[in-house]
């Protein structure tokens, strides 16, 4: 770890300004990754600007019937709170699948957010890797691939996003609320986190300097039946192989909304809207369900090691969604 | 970079010059002869780092000293009163929640944020209905104490002791 200078932020304004003006500056809030990645040598930087003590704490209700949660509400927080547990359940399951109790008292939304991957391959400095270092090649492509993508890779990075809050997120629409050097601006999750193309080690939309305020969750009620399922190698404290977060609404036996994200499976949290198409107006079966599994999984070009993941994608959505049909009943 | 400040530490103010790039864990240990929390794997995998920071439990190797000026540091020495052990402390013992001990101050203090967790109501990942108010079973207890490893594989009476403990 290099030196560093220790700084700690009284306002977001002031916390932009000096991250903007020094290309080696980051924000710190719970730590749970960057300060493992500055352990590791994968990151540098020689300014940490604590934003932990900025009043961004908070979920609090939206005049539209949405929900404000603050970028420095902790993950053990966010799963808690009431009124998350009532009209998103999917985003408390999704936390709660997260980590550790410990680690979730520290990661905050923001911090979750921004996580970067957990391919072993761009954990270990040694081996050479796009995302950590552009145009060193990638050492998962013919290596080991077993957590790495099924969709929507490129030939320079195989890697997955490895957060679960954000894929259930991506399911409820939710929009990121952005302070930048020139002001705020809205970005709507599904735009956030980016596939890799030829860019690998960008992971976000995001600017340097830009620092995330808050989550803005809209209001909907399709959200109250909803859940979020994870398959992973243990049953605690482990990332996904692959997850699922949905919400459905079923009417006179049809489908009358649905939502469905993908988690482990992709560089970013996978909106399903090949699956979410084929079940517009289609009766609220297990049969629908394998035909919308399978209208998003089409796409998938798995790597040697992971082509059980698309089976085990579309075993985990069909039972998450026929558990929702269920419920609806 | 030196940094000079205090960090309070089981009821008591400690002043210490560190560099900035100094944790938590090995500011206690290292600069104010605080050894409970221990170091396992310092990656924030294994929890044996647990401490309690204003009562909730965080792994100690993932935090800079530095950032941590400001909150109330009770480590698993720090639980008992008047010579008196911790009731999870004393239950971890009753148990035999351990073998060689390396662990345990991790565990403890990671079972005493449990409990007071589950006092709040807050719901786990195999709490069936996240809408509902969570009891504390043994598969609530299993999931809840993930974050904390025993390579000894004390689990069952760690989880034992944890049921013990709690009302």
């Amino acid at each position: 770890m290099i030196p560093f200078d220790y700084q700690r932020a009284t306002d977001a304004a002031g916390a932009v300004a000096t991250v903007s003006r020094h290309r080696g500056a980051v924000f710190l809030a719970g730590g749970t990754n960057l300060v493992d990645h500055m352990k590791l040598g994968i990151a540098r930087p020689d300014v940490l600007v604590d934003v932990s003590r900025l009043p961004l704490d908070r979920v609090e209700p939206l005049p539209d019937g949405g929900l404000r949660i603050g970028a420095g509400v902790r993950n053990s927080d966010l799963a808690a709170d009431p009124v998350v547990r009532e009209r998103y359940p999917v985003l408390s399951r999704a936390l709660l699948s997260g980590a550790s109790g410990q680690l979730r008292n520290l990661a905050t939304t923001g911090g979750n957010l921004l996580q970067r991957t957990r391919c072993r391959y761009f954990q270990d400095v040694s081996t050479p890797c796009n995302k950590r270092e552009p145009g060193a090649g990638c050492s998962a492509i013919g290596g080991w691939t077993r957590y790495h993508a099924i969709l929507g890779a490129s030939e320079q990075c195989v890697a997955v996003h490895p957060s679960d809050m954000a894929v259930a997120l991506v399911a409820l629409d939710a929009v990121v609320r952005v302070q930048g050097p020139d002001g705020e601006r809205a970005v709507p999750m599904g735009e956030l986190h980016r596939l890799p193309g030829d860019e690998p080690e960008r992971d976000t939309v995001l600017e340097h300097g830009e620092l995330i305020t808050a989550v803005d969750l809209p209001e909907l009620p399709v959200a109250a039946r909803s859940t979020y399922r994870k398959v992973r190698d243990r049953a605690s404290y482990a990332f996904a192989l692959v997850s699922v977060a949905a919400a459905l609404a079923v009417e006179d036996g049809k489908v009358a909304e649905v939502r469905i994200a993908l988690g482990g499976v992709a560089h970013k949290p996978w909106r399903a809207q090949r699956a979410e198409q084929a079940l517009r107006d289609a009766p609220a079966t297990t049969e629908s369900f394998r035909a919308a599994a399978d209208a998003e999984l089409a796409a998938a070009e798995p790597l040697p090691d992971n082509g059980f993941k698309v089976a085990m994608a579309r075993g985990a959505l069909v039972s998450v969604l026929t558990e929702l049909a269920e419920v609806n009943r | 970079m030196e940094a000079e400040f205090a960090l309070h530490v089981d009821g008591r103010r400690r002043p210490l010059t560190v560099d900035t790039r100094t944790t938590l864990l090995d500011a206690l240990r290292e600069h104010l002869g605080v050894r409970a929390p221990k170091k396992g794997c310092d990656h924030g995998q294994c929890g044996a780092c647990t401490v309690l920071v204003d009562g909730r439990r965080v792994t100690s190797c993932l935090t800079f000293a530095v950032a941590s000026t400001d909150v109330e540091i009770t480590t698993a020495e720090g639980l008992g009163q008047d010579g008196e052990l911790h009731p999870v402390a004393r239950a971890f013992l009753e148990q035999d929640g351990f073998q060689c001990g390396y662990c345990t101050p991790g565990q403890v203090c990671s079972a005493v944020g449990v409990l007071s967790e589950v006092e709040q109501g807050w719901p786990s990942a195999v709490t069936p209905d996240v809408r509902s108010t969570p009891g504390l079973d043994d598969e609530e207890i299993r999931e809840r104490m993930s974050g904390n490893l025993c390579r000894c594989g004390a689990y069952v009476n760690i989880v034992a002791a944890v049921r013990e403990a709690s009302p």
